[in-house]
């Protein structure tokens, strides 16, 4: 009797919790496929000049007004999708690639390698990320290639620390000394031992990560020095129609929600995981 | 360890403008110099030199406190640092004095209450803020403060301060901005500092010695949370001298940071290296401060 | 009068992975007179540390108290506030938790958490809470009272930080002290102290005491009454001699022989020294750290060990926390490579490191951790696991590679159908058996066992030994034995070695064991182990007690390590010249100066001693003259 009174509080605390995490899950969802599909059902040609207005209201044809040169908000924001979650997540995903394996060689190896690993990926950290991103940007010019490659190594060192601490915490665990008193490589160890066991937090660690590759890249573009124009992402597009900010135009509003709820819903997601996927990230 | 840190930056740094593409005299001097110009300003500025001389000149330069000239305008470049690191230690000193008690305050607070309706609305607001870009934060407050409600002028940069008022109006938008960043990323790192410490069994011995929440969170999680809590501000004020270029083009605000990103699109080499071991510099102090709070409050470091 | 807690219908559940209630403990009533000792005794999962703690309205995170009534002292402590429970506790109840180094704040000095209960309660002022603490102090032993509380918990060894949380359960006054296991992760020398002065702090202040334990001759020393648990469930409660001498539960009884284990180990081919041995390890020198010019590590953990193993045969490496019984069993698998010395695998010398072995020979020697938990790779099935040696040592692949796991589970007395399960979902003793079938695959010639049965109930850990003796007589395969349980050494091995500090103190046959004369050390080792009698723990004479109190003192050289705490000692040699590990008569190596004569001598005379009565040792002129040399030293 007791039990029956009980259930339907815990099925109800149960589910209340991943709520938060189903409607993140379902922001993030709907962006990556807009970022595959959006430039195809965009209404409009970005480039076109279709309305006399600028900052034009919303109305039929035109969903979310148009820009400060009359263009379609939502086409431009449709096919901006691709180039904001796009270059953030290639850039995440190789800086993962590679801070995540050095991490891993670093716990597995021990000693001396992982002492200098350490030390230097330390170093590296302690350069202000948005520093070096305009130092290299101004140096080799902006194109997606240089923002790829430039966000991918200042995250590296993030992704080495992480994947380092995850590791080396699996490596003390008494299978994998069992693996190695077997005469197993390197190579085994990491793939077999360390990876399946850490996959979860590494999995919350990248989507941290991604979350900062957003911010940063449209901090570059708002800046003006991101994704260059014809192409434009959501951060140049708010630069691009920040004269329209004092009157409230959904060309400034919209890019801006963009981010948001990108960034807000992969947020959702990630604090409603379970514990065993949790992971400390850092800015 | 802090100083090879240090020298591992500087050679970073330099190697990282050394391998720009192009001909700093050449870029200086204009399309139409004379090749014996060009050679003139090469000699002058030590380009003729191999790279490692060069690095030694300008490391040593760097110390004994100059650091060149700009190319851009051949003021010295501690010249123009010098008018701009106030403005930007200023700003960074008020947001840290704004910031740092309010988030600590949250931090600790919403530990203490965690899952109550004031941690979940504090979690759910300071995500936000995280998960925002700060561009969209400091154009949200001009809209609201300086557009609406007109209480503060939406650029901030005036040149000399004239009283107690109008410092105020020059601080606030940028100050409160920077804060909201501040704020959320150190009271997140603080709250999930003191729970990681609440789950601790010595933690469970203090209820079972009949502590209460505020007992337990005060006197036995915090004391032991010290050293990363430490970490997380220290990290967190280390991003308000480099982090701070969004703020500052936004509200037109003369500090380091904007310094750099002219200079960095100007290729004024000289400016980009000095801002840059500036800031480094500022942020291994701090680490290292944060360490020396972790290693006075943790006993077990005290003592060995 | 009433009875000081009186527990009815008790009821808790606990919410799984699956977010599902499961009853942890069902049903359960008892009640605590005023001036009684009470033991829960049960297994894991038995509940007993649960219902312990909800005595005190707790009860842990995932878990909840669904239904019955505890009375404390005339209140309903499950209907109680927070805030009320919060004022009870500590000053009317206090806890014993089992980890002491855990159950300090590392970040503050002892003696203000010793008496935070009493100013959170406001029962007395500072000034008078500090001199109580320090006169509870003296009483539970503990060196320099006055300074200790300035003294930080890292600072402070684990028996005495176990005194320590007694101390802070006491100076209150509380009526009501609950001991959850608080003996557990100790040592047995260290044990017996513990016990002692708990014992005594409760009975002299006829205070009311709860007592936790999986232990049946720990309780039988402590409790007056014993309730049996078993999943949630009291099985039988009855007065200590009952229990132990005429159980009535089925329960009752197998608990019992399981804490008193049989000899196992069957007569092999009595080969003698015929066989060659299968490993023989020569003059181990091991550590961490640096090493100086000769080699020699800086924190040196193994120092001058010698064994050999012979084919089909056990060998038994014994020794309390510390004493680098573990190190040994690395060191032979090559995880640690030794600084100096050599492993010789059927008379040919192995590569320090395993990553030099070839794999033939990394074959013929596995190991087998402690901890099944971690042992096993929990993102991977029990079929690959016990898979992979199979692939990497022997070429099987697909399905004869299936079928042979298919065998080895066989062997481990598991279905086949395991194969597909998960670590995860395994009980502790079916990884245990993974463990060892994993190790089996190699077809290994000797397995190091690393504490195998340490970490499981005794009922489950008996099982696992008996299967370990099974292969061996079919397989013929040797076992390295390390534990730190005399008894199931004793159950299991053909040969005995005793380890402290990284030196072998005595080393031989079972039987020789059994014998004097022994090495003082094993003669305090022998006599620590709690027997299951009641009044063992008043009769230990305070030779042994001495000795038990002194901790590990690590020195450098070949000087002997027991020297501080040995009362046999001989101050100017012992603690000078290297010791000679000598062959006496009885079969076995002992490291000691005295000879095989002086030491039967001595033990005669320590057990004539207690025999008259008083454990005091009065006169010197009762013993020999190193016995002399050494009162003098105190």
């Amino acid at each position: 009797m007791i039990a029956a009174q009980k259930a339907p509080a815990s099925a109800r605390r149960r589910l209340r919790l991943p709520l938060a995490g189903i409607i993140g899950a379902g922001i993030v969802a709907f962006w990556v496929l807009m970022a595959i599909i959006g430039p195809y059902i965009a209404p409009h040609d970005v480039g076109a000049l279709i309305d006399n207005d600028l900052f034009g209201r919303m109305r039929w044809g035109l969903p979310l007004g148009s820009d400060y040169l009359g263009r379609d908000v939502l086409s431009r924001i449709l096919v901006g999708t691709r180039y904001s979650i796009g270059v953030a997540a290639a850039a995440t995903f190789l800086a993962i690639l590679m801070g995540g394996t050095l991490g891993m060689l670093a716990a597995v190896s021990r000693s001396a390698v992982d002492m200098v690993l350490s030390r230097f990926f330390d170093m590296l950290i302690s350069i202000p990320s948005k520093m070096s991103a305009l130092v290299v940007i101004a140096a080799l010019g902006s194109s997606i290639p240089v923002l790829i490659a430039t966000v991918a190594v200042i995250y590296t060192p993030g992704a080495f620390r992480i994947w380092r601490a995850l590791s080396v915490n699996v490596n003390a665990l008494d299978f994998v000394e069992v693996a190695r008193a077997r005469g197993e490589g390197t190579a085994y160890l990491i793939r077999e031992e360390i990876l399946p066991n850490i996959l979860g937090p590494v999995l919350t660690d990248f989507g941290l990560r991604f979350v900062f590759a957003i911010l940063l890249l449209s901090s570059l573009s708002f800046l003006g020095l991101g994704i260059q124009p014809p192409n434009a992402d959501w951060g140049s597009l708010v630069r691009e129609n920040i004269n329209g900010l004092a009157d409230g135009a959904l060309a400034v509003v919209m890019p801006s929600f963009a981010i948001a709820t990108l960034t807000i819903g992969i947020n959702l997601v990630i604090d409603n995981l379970p514990g065993r996927w949790s992971s400390t990230g850092e800015r | 360890m802090a100083m090879l840190t240090l020298g591992f930056v500087s050679m970073a740094v330099f190697a990282g403008t050394e391998i720009l593409p192009g001909d700093v005299a050449e870029a200086v001097l204009g399309q139409n110099a004379t090749p014996e110009a060009v050679a003139g300003l090469r000699h002058a500025l030590h380009l003729d030199y191999p790279a490692h001389i060069r690095y030694f000149l300008w490391l040593i330069g760097i110390f004994s406190g100059d650091a060149g000239r700009s190319l851009a305008n051949n003021l010295p470049v501690t010249e123009l640092i010098a008018s701009r690191l106030p403005n930007s230690l200023m700003l960074a000193s008020v947001t840290a004095v704004v910031s740092v008690p309010i988030a600590l305050t949250l931090g600790i607070s919403s530990a203490i209450w965690r899952g109550s309706f004031f941690d979940r609305a504090a979690s759910f607001l300071t995500m936000s803020v995280v998960a925002m870009p700060e561009f969209l934060i400091a154009t949200l407050a001009v809209i609201i403060f300086a557009v609406n409600l007109r209480w503060f002028p939406a650029l901030s940069y005036a040149a000399g301060m004239v009283s107690i008022n109008q410092f105020f109006n020059q601080f606030a938008l940028p100050v409160f901005t920077l804060s909201c960043v501040l704020i959320a990323l150190m009271m997140r790192m603080t709250r999930a500092a003191v729970i990681d410490t609440l789950r601790s069994p010595y933690i469970e011995m203090a209820v079972l010695k009949g502590a209460r929440p505020i007992r337990l969170v005060l006197t036995h999680a915090l004391p032991n949370a010290i050293g990363p809590i430490a970490n997380a501000v220290a990290l967190s004020l280390s991003y308000l001298l480099g982090g701070t270029v969004v703020v500052e083009i936004v509200f037109g605000y003369p500090g380091l940071a904007r310094l750099l990103v002219d200079a960095v699109s100007n290729r004024d080499m000289p400016v980009v290296q000095a801002c840059v071991m500036i800031v480094c510099s500022a942020y291994l102090f701090l680490v290292i401060l944060a360490d020396i709070a972790g290693v006075l409050s943790n006993p077990r470091l005290r003592y060995r | 009068m009433a009875p000081v807690v009186k527990v009815e219908g008790l009821r808790v559940t606990a919410r799984d992975g699956r977010g599902q209630q499961n009853v942890i403990v069902n049903d359960v009533s008892f009640e605590v007179n005023s001036g009684e000792i009470i033991a829960l005794i049960g297994e894991s999962g038995s509940g007993k540390t649960t219902i312990a703690l909800s005595l005190m309205g707790y009860a842990r995170s995932g878990t909840r108290i669904a239904g019955g009534k505890v009375t404390f002292d005339r209140r309903e402590i499950l209907s109680l506030t927070q805030r009320e429970l919060s004022s009870l506790r500590g000053r009317d109840i206090a806890y014993v938790p089992q980890s002491a180094a855990a159950s300090f704040n590392p970040a503050k000095p002892l003696l203000k958490q010793v008496i935070e209960s009493s100013q959170i309660h406001r029962v007395m002022a500072p000034a008078e809470a500090r001199a109580k603490a320090v006169s509870l102090f003296r009483e539970l032993g503990l060196p320099n009272p006055e300074l200790l509380g300035t003294r930080f918990p890292h600072q402070v060894s684990g028996g005495q930080l176990q005194r320590l949380l007694a101390a802070m359960a006491l100076v209150t006054d509380p009526k009501l002290i609950i001991f959850d296991e608080p003996t557990t992760a100790l040592d047995v020398t260290t044990q017996i102290e513990v016990l002692r002065v708990f014992k005594k702090a409760i009975k002299e202040r006829g205070r009311t005491a709860v007592y936790v334990s999986h232990d049946l001759a720990v309780v039988a020393q402590m409790a007056d009454r014993i309730i049996v648990l078993r999943d949630g469930a009291i099985q039988e409660v009855n007065a200590t001699q009952y229990i132990l001498t005429a159980p009535k539960s089925d329960y009752t009884r197998t608990l019992l022989a399981a804490a008193e284990p049989q000899a196992r180990a069957v007569t092999r081919q009595a080969s003698g020294t015929a066989a060659a041995s299968v490993i023989e390890v020569k003059n181990i020198v091991a550590g961490y750290g640096a090493r100086d010019r000769e080699g020699f590590p800086a924190v040196p953990i193994l120092r001058d060990v010698s064994l050999a193993i012979r084919p089909g045969t056990t060998l038994g490496v014994i020794g309390e926390s510390g004493s680098g019984k573990s190190t040994l069993a690395r060191v032979i698998a090559g995880l640690l490579p030794a600084a100096r010395g050599e492993v010789q695998l059927n008379g040919v010398a192995l590569p320090k490191s395993a990553a030099a072995r070839t794999r033939d020979q990394l074959r013929r020697i596995q190991i087998v951790f402690q901890m099944a938990d971690t042992a096993l790779n929990p993102a991977r099935p029990i079929g690959r696991i016990l898979g992979r040696p199979l692939e990497f040592y022997h070429g099987l692949r697909g399905a004869r590679r299936a079928r042979r796991v298919a065998e080895l589970l066989e062997m481990v007395r598991l279905p086949a159908t395991m194969a597909e399960r998960y670590p995860g979902e395994l009980s502790g003793g079916q990884k245990q058996r993974i463990n060892l079938a994993r190790a089996l695959a190699a077809e290994p010639s000797l397995i190091l066992c690393d504490e195998v049965t340490s970490a499981l109930d005794t009922v489950v850990g008996a099982a696992i030994l008996d299967l370990l003796v099974e292969l061996q007589r079919e397989l013929g395969i040797a076992y390295l034995f390390i534990s730190h349980d005399l008894s199931t050494v004793k159950a299991i091995c053909d040969e005995v070695m005793i380890l402290y500090a990284g030196q072998i103190m005595e080393h031989g046959t079972r039987g020789a064991l059994c014998q004097r004369p022994l090495h003082p050390y094993s003669e305090l080792l022998i006599s620590s182990v709690p027997e299951l009698r009641q009044g063992w723990l008043e009769g230990i004479s305070e030779t042994v007690l001495k000795e038990a109190s002194g901790g590990i003192v690590r020195r450098a050289g070949a000087a002997c390590s027991f020297f501080e705490r040995c009362s046999l000692r001989i101050p100017g040699r012992c603690d000078v010249e290297p010791t000679p590990l000598r062959r006496f008569s009885k079969g076995a190596d002992i490291r000691c100066q005295r000879t095989e004569t002086e030491l039967i001598e001595l033990a005669a005379q320590r057990d004539a001693n207690e025999i008259s009565g008083r454990p005091e040792i009065s006169e010197p002129r009762d013993f020999g003259p190193g016995r002399g040399a050494q009162l003098i030293a105190w």
